[in-house]
């Protein structure tokens, strides 16, 4: 059901000619996929994509539209379109003939769960002590990894910094 | 800027609603879902909303920009800060067991500081982001 939801917010996402339209399909197609992100039981993920995906990303992407006085044109693509139409036939073919070999969705034997998961699994409550395993891999096990995502952040919002917002003082 | 008193009064309900639950998760994400990340985007939401209903203008009066400019940094200052503090204590990089004399409890310490460092920068860019965005149309 929700699957449908989302391909049918796709279609209409490549359909739509109005930007303002699509902005807000995107919006949706994000709650979406933080509904899924809860029924899959990443709660955190969910949180994350609602929070971005559907209220910030939107919101950005509404504040570009009105920078853009004029709005953009359609043009007819140069080249016929039976060759995107292949490329994304041969990518999807590929992509479903890779899905082959993954493991099943939850397979305990899965290559992903015998590494370091068990550890995490078993061991956290005793050595970090926190109910939300997810909180002690991100935030002790993978503290570095964290630093880092957080430096990434950083170093986004500087660039924004750099090429929008000191224009001001000029 | 002419705003719809259904959507003022909407507002006005929800953002102190919002903001709250951000800070409910991000201290409360060690033992329920959530984080500094969730947090930080979540308050950023009740900001941004904020300056939608509010404008501009009155934002960055409550917030200004280098205030924000200054949090960006102080919370990844604060995570970094937080692996030199367990070096000098005598461990390694971001090992919070030097903490405290309890391990767990050292461990409870060491996520809850660095979680709000990643609160704080993450809360501070989105805002950043929106008034590089917001603010350029009105220049």
């Amino acid at each position: 059901m929700l699957l449908t939801l989302l391909a049918t917010t796709a279609i209409g996402l490549v359909l739509l000619r109005s930007l303002f339209a699509a902005v807000m399909l995107t919006g949706m197609y994000s709650l979406l996929t933080a509904s899924l992100f809860v029924l899959l039981d990443a709660v955190d993920v969910a949180f994350t994509e609602a929070a971005v995906g559907a209220g910030i990303t939107t919101v950005l992407m509404l504040g570009t539209l009105s920078l853009l006085r004029v709005m953009p044109e359609h043009t007819e693509p140069r080249h016929g379109r039976l060759l995107p139409l292949a490329v994304v036939c041969l990518t999807g073919a590929a992509l479903v003939y890779a899905t082959f070999d993954m493991p099943r969705f939850g397979d305990p034997q899965a290559p992903a769960q015998q590494h370091v998961a068990p550890r995490y699994i078993e061991q956290s409550a005793a050595e970090v002590g926190l109910p939300n395993i997810v909180t002690s891999v991100l935030a002790s096990y993978r503290g570095y990894d964290t630093l880092g995502e957080v430096a990434v952040i950083f170093t986004a919002g500087i660039g924004v910094m750099l090429l929008l917002g000191a224009r001001r003082k000029e | 800027m002419r705003r719809s008193p259904i959507v003022k009064e909407m507002s006005d309900l929800l953002i102190p609603a919002i903001v709250l639950f951000g800070l409910y998760v991000q201290f409360h994400g060690d033992f329920g879902p959530g984080g500094g990340f969730q947090a930080g985007v979540i308050v950023a939401a009740g900001v941004i909303l904020y300056a939608l209903v509010y404008g501009l203008p009155r934002t960055q009066r409550l917030l200004p920009p280098n205030a924000v400019r200054i949090l960006t940094s102080l919370g990844l200052l604060l995570y970094a800060g937080v692996g030199f503090a367990t070096i000098i204590l005598g461990s390694e990089y971001l090992n919070y067991d030097a903490l405290h004399a309890d391990k767990i409890r050292a461990q409870h310490i060491g996520i809850i500081l660095i979680e709000f460092g990643v609160g704080t920068t993450v809360a501070a860019v989105m805002i950043s982001f929106f008034y590089a965005f917001a603010g350029r149309g009105r220049s």
